[in-house]
């Protein structure tokens, strides 16, 4: 402490700064090295070992790549759930954001009721608890309500009988169901996508819009050339968000997989192993996908 | 002519409200499907004449799950764990993105994608190094070993937000980033001419100028902490936490013969899960607007 009080004024400013912004950043710093990514590489390497919990703490045992061919090759959900997982994120993801960007161009008109309506899409992100969405699921009386005649225009069974009666081909049918079903599940993943688009919309400065309408422009084309280039960055940001909260949703199972099989099932490192695959494919995944949307989006001025 | 014009107007209005209305009554489909049974006397589950609305209603499913839940108590653990965490994530976060956000050191730009990437590496990653972290905690193997056993306290928790690595805490050093570079170099450059250093200007200039943010970050980690279940699941699953204890409650007719009245038990598991949600309600019914204006408010865009 002495030295560097002594030696602060020989400082230059430079420096000073430099080691203020060391000192402010520190106490991530500390943490991410001791919780983030200690935690981090101990999980690559316990996904080489055979980890066993006893009393006076923990034994491990090297056992190659052993865990990795146990849950790619020998454990009959991992594969499944991962592709399960993954299909399910990539359908959800343009579905979500392409939601998301209308309902906040809706929302973002000036109608009776709009602060209400913005208040109620943001609600699931509050109320949006595993624990309680686990109760949900498997509830009798609330699967009871959705069967019964009035609900049920809004959930798959009574659509699906109404849409019978009136003699829709089945392969309509079957497609109109499997929307109208992920219908609530959608909108409940969108309330931050909104927020975000909206709040960009509403950065638009308006006087583009004035300059095109006096060019003679129509709304169609104000929209494609104006809103959609300059949302472009949202876009980006929004479907980086929506890859990572759907692998946090908790219809995804693959969290329980690992969890299962860490606490009650083959072993921490199995478990480790899964953990390591699935967080690659998740970054794989975002590499992927921000790599081919990064060509499309339009900055204004860096 | 004027009349088509309008006549579209008004289709597009109807539609809209049309839109927005559907929409809001599937968002708030669950909220009330859990009102209903909630609020139902026993005898109204074998009532044929009762669909959604109770003969007698009666608060009576609620007393049970408020006892069972041990309800005053983990209310207060969910209160006290939530709003520590999200303060001390305040501090924490607010101090690492000023640092990011004016402070140019060697290293910066890593460890800001650090803090990025512990957004998108799943939980998964971290969970069992977590787990063993802190159930022999042994920092710098100071302590004798297998260390103390800090399950169930708070102490994990602390640790995490004191260092900026609670849930979520990349999304708010990145928020905080943000807002700081918002704010004009002026406010920075007049607090130095007039002889303040990095720690005064930061408390003096800096906060006060970023209470909204502050706001903002301090709510959307209250309501995140209070609905986890990972981590408070993982390392408090004894404490007297609400969503342990809401978990407990549906988990404990399982396998018993009360199992056989699933519709008594979605009684008081419909009636846990609001006692859940409703202080979260109350928080956003009066706050809402924080959260609904937070990301034009954050400066994260535009």
């Amino acid at each position: 402490m002495k030295t560097i009080k002594r030696m602060w004024p020989k400082l230059s400013l430079e420096r000073r700064r430099n080691l203020q912004g060391m000192l402010f950043t520190l106490p991530f710093v500390a943490g991410a090295l001791v919780f983030f990514l200690r935690s981090f590489a101990q999980t690559v390497i316990y996904s080489f070992h055979d980890l066993r919990v006893g009393p006076s703490g923990f034994i491990m045992a090297f056992v190659r790549g052993d865990n990795y061919r146990h849950a790619l090759l020998v454990d009959q959900t991992f594969i499944r759930t991962l592709v399960e997982t993954t299909v399910r994120m990539v359908s959800d993801l343009p579905v979500i954001v392409a939601f998301s960007f209308f309902i906040a161009i809706v929302l973002n008109q000036k109608f009776k009721g709009r602060t209400l309506a913005r208040v109620i899409f943001f609600l699931p992100v509050i109320l949006a608890a595993e624990v309680v969405l686990r109760i949900e699921r498997a509830d009798y009386m609330t699967g009871l309500l959705e069967t019964s005649e009035n609900v049920g225009i809004m959930t798959g069974t009574g659509l699906l009988s109404f849409l019978t009666y009136l003699r829709f081909p089945d392969r309509a049918i079957q497609y109109i169901v499997l929307i109208v079903e992920r219908i609530p599940d959608i909108v409940s993943a969108s309330g931050i996508q909104i927020l975000i688009f909206l709040a960009g919309l509403q950065s638009i400065p308006p006087s583009l819009y004035e300059a095109a309408d006096v060019e003679g422009s129509t709304a169609w084309e104000s929209f494609w050339m104006i809103t959609l280039p300059m949302m472009t960055p949202l876009i980006l940001t929004n479907v980086v968000y929506t890859v990572i909260d759907s692998f946090a949703a908790p219809y995804n199972q693959l969290p329980v997989l690992i969890k299962d099989t860490a606490f009650r099932g083959v072993g921490f490192g199995v478990s480790a192993a899964m953990a390591v695959v699935y967080t690659a494919v998740v970054i794989a995944m975002l590499l992927v996908i921000t790599g081919v949307l990064s060509r499309w989006v339009f900055y204004q001025d860096s | 002519m004027a009349l088509k014009a309008k006549a579209v107007a008004a289709l597009v209005s109807l539609l809209r409200t049309l839109l927005i209305i559907g929409l809001c009554y599937v968002i708030l489909f669950p909220l009330f499907s859990k009102v209903s049974p909630a609020v139902m006397e026993r005898r109204d589950l074998f009532d044929q004449t009762v669909r959604w609305i109770p003969r007698h209603p009666t608060l009576e499913n609620f007393r049970v799950a408020f006892v069972n839940m041990s309800y005053g108590r983990a209310f207060l653990g969910s209160f006290v764990l939530s709003s520590s965490v999200s303060l001390l994530q305040l501090l924490v976060c607010t101090a690492v993105g000023y640092g990011f956000a004016r402070f140019r050191f060697p290293g910066s730009g890593v460890l800001f994608w650090i803090a990025i990437t512990t957004l998108v590496v799943p939980p998964q990653m971290m969970m069992l190094p977590l787990y063993l972290n802190f159930r022999y905690f042994n920092p710098l193997g100071l302590l004798p070993e297998p260390g103390i056993n800090l399950m169930n306290t708070y102490w994990p928790f602390i640790l995490l937000s004191l260092t900026g690595n609670g849930l979520r805490n990349g999304l708010f050093i990145f928020i905080m980033r943000q807002f700081f570079r918002g704010m004009p170099r002026e406010l920075e450059d007049a607090a130095y001419v007039d002889g303040a250093g990095a720690l005064k200007t930061f408390s003096a200039v800096m906060l006060p100028g970023a209470i909204p943010a502050l706001v903002i970050v301090f709510l959307f980690s209250f309501v995140w902490q209070w609905n986890d279940y990972f981590y408070s699941g993982m390392l408090m699953s004894n404490s007297k936490i609400l969503p342990v204890m809401l978990d407990k409650l549906a988990m404990a007719t399982v396998g018993t013969d009360v199992e056989a009245h699933m519709h008594y038990v979605s009684l008081i598991n419909n009636a846990g899960s609001l006692l859940f949600m409703a202080p979260l309600l109350v928080l956003y019914v009066f706050m809402q607007r924080y959260f609904v204006e937070s990301i034009e408010r954050t400066g994260l865009v535009g």
